[in-house]
């Protein structure tokens, strides 16, 4: 079979249980597939020979209850992983090999899958366009220097080249949704709470969430059923009632209430993406939703809220960073010198300035009127949103306000970048779930998605939703294989 | 420097200036794991064997917290008649240092689990009560070796992450006697509650002291400095009493204090700035996300108050009243929950006052003497219990008791053993008695002869010999009856 | 709202990441621009509104105390930059 790595995740499960195909075979032409595409800069650190080994161990007594039978898979290199080298795309953890698996990707293993290898990702997961990662840019496959999106660019890049079936990335302020929108893929962002923090590098504590990234809505759901699990090792970990989301899915949306949200009708927005999402609203119509229009009157507050939290907790979850117990270590006369030496060489540019704006909004004087606020506002956006769902089932927006960039396009000013987020943030700010799933092409056929956000909890529901609207859309990703000489 | 009963002042050219102090205690937790993570707590262990990759602050690791270091918190806070905060909130103090993995500490800082309380103290001159402002839980750092190498530190992180109580006190406290009263209760308090072993040589227990100084009468406060990390009382009091003097020796120079943080350096006896510190001490306070609030219901609470044991202040009152003790008596003896352990088990079967009297008297001076604790006491109290029957029934005199005591501590010896075996049991047949007498006057006749004729004083001298003859085991009271009649 | 240079001396020291003249100017721009649009928090009252402390929609779990975690110091000193069996290793702190 020379066409592996184009099936869906369901397909290559299917064909494992039916022993068409063994897991060495899907592994090795993964591995083949991804050994091509160097250009695309998708991974940090190859597994590729444990991962064959992997392979035929799991062959030679294949488990196929599993969910994931022998199903190879490169992670976002922000998870922790036993063993494997784990640097969060920075020169600070270049050498860092933990002794321990975050609970996300033990959940992965223990259904079968198979690493092959950690993904590049934006430095701390701090970008949104893979631009700050110490591993160099990532190719967006859609189109040479075009960027794959961030911070889980390297997730996206690989999944939408056919390097590995699905994947996971982490969501902080849209690091699943916008690169998945960007490579014309599937991102979930699940409920803060849904999947364990345990094992992930942290970037803000209170926003982030692992979340799966897949070509199509029912491969997603079956990931976001295999990573999502209690965790008592996370204090922030929720013990709800979890679906078994591919099994429950459905297309019948019948009589599901859809808002609509002026608020996201932002000034400059291009056109294509009006008409898309006026399309999406068709769909949703066609599948027999109720459209309703409702208002989030403080949507516009929700990047400077956002710009403030985030970097807050990032400014201290990164002093721990400090050369001593782990990492790179720059040489210093003292202590303090020491600490000053290595934060400076081993942090890149986009991580300094965060944190500098993290200990400026924490720093004595201004907590109130920066940090304070922020959290106050965040309980207004959070308001707006419980508002609107005593009203409606799940909200239907863009997932962004233009489609990829080029490469260096906005590097050099951070604002403008930090407005690509727009439409994402609200979500991550409220702990709520929301899926960006391909829905178009702009006139440059570069892929635009559309976002459904769910209630806390509520991942069925928009699951299903975007199950029915992908079924509607049939949209097909336009990738040649420029990479591939 | 002049001192009365009642107050601590230092005098400068004719004013006297009034010493204020506010202790920050910090108190270790006694729980076998860590307040967010499940490495042991043990003292002494081989550096770094007691780290966890949470404690070591491992990318991606996660505070879970101990309900455990919760409780005894909430269990102190009853101890201190101080207000249980139903929900209280864990911030990060960030600070970067080598013993500090995770680059903060976390802490509570607006939302401490106990507020306001109070304990009291009893002082020669009456009881003083000195305000709690507040309890609040946070982790210990590690340690930082900076002897082991020229070039460098070493960090153990064995204690990083180990449960604290920070109990702040009001500024309440006058002088150094006072500090002294209020450490010793307080650790007298977290020992009967079970919540922190006070051992202060182990560090589980040492304080941040703030000094300031103000003349006679004035109700302002004046600019106070923070002694950080005293780890014995005897230091706190010596760090006080320089620091009080430094200070008033720059008032009276004109000079204006600077508010810092100052280190006692133990071997010149004297306080030093830290200002190398000073620059960087901007904490940047914020709730910790990777926290939740913690929130506590009224029956946790209440739960928690029907497990208090009888705490000193109660104790006391029960032994004055019950007993009839003297104040005296039962402080001391109320002090250390061993010792009131050992007290009450003595008198489950013997005389209050006999044992009141042997456990501060002869118990007290023995253990001092071979360095003992109460723990640790060779004689048992159910022996003690023994020792005191016995001379209560007159089997033994008093005298004879001391000796058998001496003997039971070289090993916890029944003393109704040693009674028998060394036959010290005492002469109280009249019989034997009469005997012993008639032959002591016979031996003494003119001495007989002279007490008759008026020289009364040799009456004692006759008591002694008869004594003597007895080898001490004669019954004084029927010697006495005897040899009035007799002579 | 201006971020001077001093400003970010000041910060740079608090963070522990050492910044020269030049990358100092680049940075007090760059934030610059960020808190000018930060400041769009501005135009909201929110006298009246409660911060948020959690978005995590759970109470605070407690866990038992019971000693988990195993002597693990080659574990944690393996990664750690200068070798040494028994303790990390840091440059001589002044004091």
């Amino acid at each position: 079979m020379s066409d592996i790595t184009k099936q869906s995740l369901s397909e290559l499960v299917k064909n494992i249980k039916n022993k068409k195909l063994s897991s060495k075979e899907v592994t090795k032409a993964f591995i083949d597939r991804s050994e091509k595409s160097k250009e695309l800069n998708t991974y940090i650190t190859e597994n590729y020979s444990i991962a064959l080994d992997s392979a035929k161990k799991f062959d030679e007594k294949p488990n196929l209850d599993l969910k994931l039978p022998g199903i190879p898979m490169a992670v976002k290199d922000l998870f922790c992983t036993k063993n494997v080298r784990t640097t969060a795309g920075s020169k600070i953890l270049n050498n860092f090999i933990p002794t321990y698996e975050s609970t996300v990707t033990q959940n992965i293993w223990n259904e079968g899958a198979i690493l092959i290898g950690k993904l590049n990702c934006d430095e701390f997961a701090m970008g949104s366009s893979n631009e700050t990662s110490f591993f160099g840019n990532v190719q967006n496959p859609i189109d040479k220097n075009l960027v794959p999106g961030g911070s889980s660019g390297g997730s996206a890049s690989a999944l939408a080249a056919q390097l590995t079936p699905i994947t996971i990335g982490t969501d902080t302020g849209g690091s699943i949704r916008q690169p998945a929108s960007f490579t014309g893929t599937v991102g979930l962002k699940p409920t803060y709470g849904s999947c364990s923090r345990y094992g992930i590098v942290a970037f803000a504590s209170s926003l982030d969430q692992a979340g799966p990234m897949a070509q199509n809505v029912k491969d997603c759901a079956l990931l976001q059923e295999v990573i999502s699990s209690y965790d008592d090792k996370d204090s922030t970990s929720i013990d709800f009632k979890r679906n078994e989301y591919s099994k429950e899915l459905t297309n019948n949306i019948k009589g599901k209430k859809i808002g609509i949200p002026k608020e996201y009708r932002v000034e400059g927005m291009p056109k294509e993406i009006e008409e898309l999402w006026k399309k999406g609203i068709e769909y949703a119509k066609d599948c027999g939703a109720e459209i309703i229009d409702i208002s989030l009157p403080h949507t516009s507050y929700a990047l400077p809220t956002y710009y403030i939290v985030a970097p807050a907790e990032a400014s201290s979850n990164l002093a721990r960073y400090d050369g001593v117990k782990y990492g790179f270590r720059a040489k210093g006369e003292n202590l303090i010198d020491m600490y000053e030496k290595t934060r400076s060489e081993g942090f890149g540019n986009e991580v300094q300035r965060r944190i500098m704006i993290g200990t400026y909004v924490l720093s004595s004087g201004y907590y109130d009127a920066y940090y304070l606020k922020a959290q106050k506002v965040r309980k207004l956006i959070k308001n707006d949103f419980d508002e609107v769902y005593k009203k409606i089932d799940a909200i239907l927006t863009p997932s962004t306000p233009s489609s990829a960039f080029k490469i260096g396009e906005k590097k050099d000013d951070p604002v403008s970048m930090y407005l690509n987020d727009i439409f994402t943030v609200p979500v991550n700010l409220a702990g709520l779930p929301g899926i960006s799933i391909p829905a178009g092409h702009d006139s440059k056929g570069y892929p635009l998605g559309l976002q459904i956000i769910g209630k806390a909890f509520d991942e069925q529901n928009i699951l299903n939703i975007a199950y029915a609207i992908e079924q509607k859309i049939n949209f097909k990703n336009k990738i040649t294989d420029w990479w591939i000489k | 420097m002049s001192k009365n009963n009642s107050e601590y002042l230092i005098s400068r050219n004719n004013k006297q200036y009034e010493v204020v102090i506010g202790l920050e205690v910090h108190a270790q937790v006694l729980s076998e794991s860590k307040l967010f993570s499940t490495s042991a707590t043990k003292f002494g262990a081989e550096p770094n064997t007691q780290v966890s990759l949470v404690d070591a602050a491992f990318p991606g690791m996660l505070p879970v917290i101990n309900e455990f270091c919760i409780k005894q918190a909430i269990k102190t806070g009853i101890g201190l008649n101080a207000k249980i905060n139903k929900r209280s909130i864990f911030d990060r103090k960030n600070y970067f240092y080598a013993d500090l993995p995770q680059g903060y500490q976390i802490s509570q800082f607006k939302d401490p689990i106990v507020g306001e309380g109070k304990v009291v103290l009893d002082m020669p001159n009456g009881q003083k009560e000195i305000g709690i402002e507040r309890l609040h839980l946070e982790q210990d750092a590690g340690k930082s070796i900076h002897d082991l190498d020229p070039k460098n530190t070493f960090v153990d992180l064995n204690r990083s992450g180990v449960a604290l109580m920070e109990i702040v006190s009001k500024p309440d406290l006058r002088s150094p006697d006072e500090v002294n009263a209020y450490i010793k209760k307080l650790r007298s308090i977290m020992r009967y509650l079970g919540t922190c072993d006070g051992n202060m040589q182990e560090g589980s227990l040492r304080a941040d002291v703030n000094v300031s100084v103000r003349k006679k009468g004035s109700k302002d406060f004046g600019t106070r400095c923070e002694i950080k990390n005293v780890n014995s009382i005897k230091f706190m009091q010596m760090a006080i009493e320089y620091e009080a003097n430094r200070q008033v020796d720059l008032i009276e120079d004109g000079q204006v204090i600077d508010q810092e943080t100052r280190l006692f350096d133990t071997k010149k006896n004297e306080t030093r700035s830290m200002r190398s510190k000073e620059d960087a001490h901007d904490y940047r306070y914020f709730p910790d996300p990777d926290l939740l609030p913690l929130e506590v219901s009224d029956d946790f609470i209440e739960n928690l108050k029907s497990e208090i044991p009888e705490l000193p202040d109660e104790k006391k009152k029960r032994f004055i009243e019950k007993f009839k003790l003297s104040p005296y008596e039962a402080n001391i003896l109320v002090s250390d929950i061993e010792t009131s352990n050992y007290f009450e088990n003595v008198i489950k079967k013997s005389d209050v006052k006999l044992a009141t009297n042997w456990i501060i008297g002869e118990l007290f001076a023995a253990l001092n003497e071979k360095n003992l604790e109460i723990t640790e006491s060779p004689i048992s109290a159910g022996n003690l219990s023994k020792l005191i029957n016995l001379i209560k029934d007159g089997t033994i005199s008093g005298k004879i008791a001391k000796t058998v005591f001496e003997q039971m501590m070289e090993g916890d010896k029944d003393p109704q053993k040693i009674v028998e075996e060394k036959g010290l049991k005492q002469e109280s047949d009249p019989k034997a008695l009469e005997a012993l007498i008639d032959k002591v006057i016979d031996d003494n006749r003119d001495k007989a002869t002279e007490y008759k004729s008026g020289k009364l004083k040799l009456f004692g001298f006759f008591v002694g010999q008869v004594m003597k003859v007895s080898g001490g085991k004669a019954n004084p009271q029927l010697v006495n009856e005897i040899l009035k009649k007799k002579l | 709202m201006s971020i001077d240079l001093k400003t970010i001396k000041h910060i740079s020291k608090l963070s522990r990441i050492s910044v020269s003249e030049q990358k100092a100017e680049k940075l007090a721009n760059d934030l610059n621009s960020i808190f000018d649009f930060i400041e769009k928090l501005n135009e909201l009252k929110t006298d009246n509104v409660e911060p948020l402390t959690s978005i995590a929609e759970t109470t605070l779990k407690l866990r038992i105390d019971e000693v988990k975690s195993k002597n693990l110091r080659n574990e944690i000193i393996k990664n750690s930059p200068q070798e040494n069996e028994d303790y990390f290793v840091v440059p001589k702190v002044i004091e």
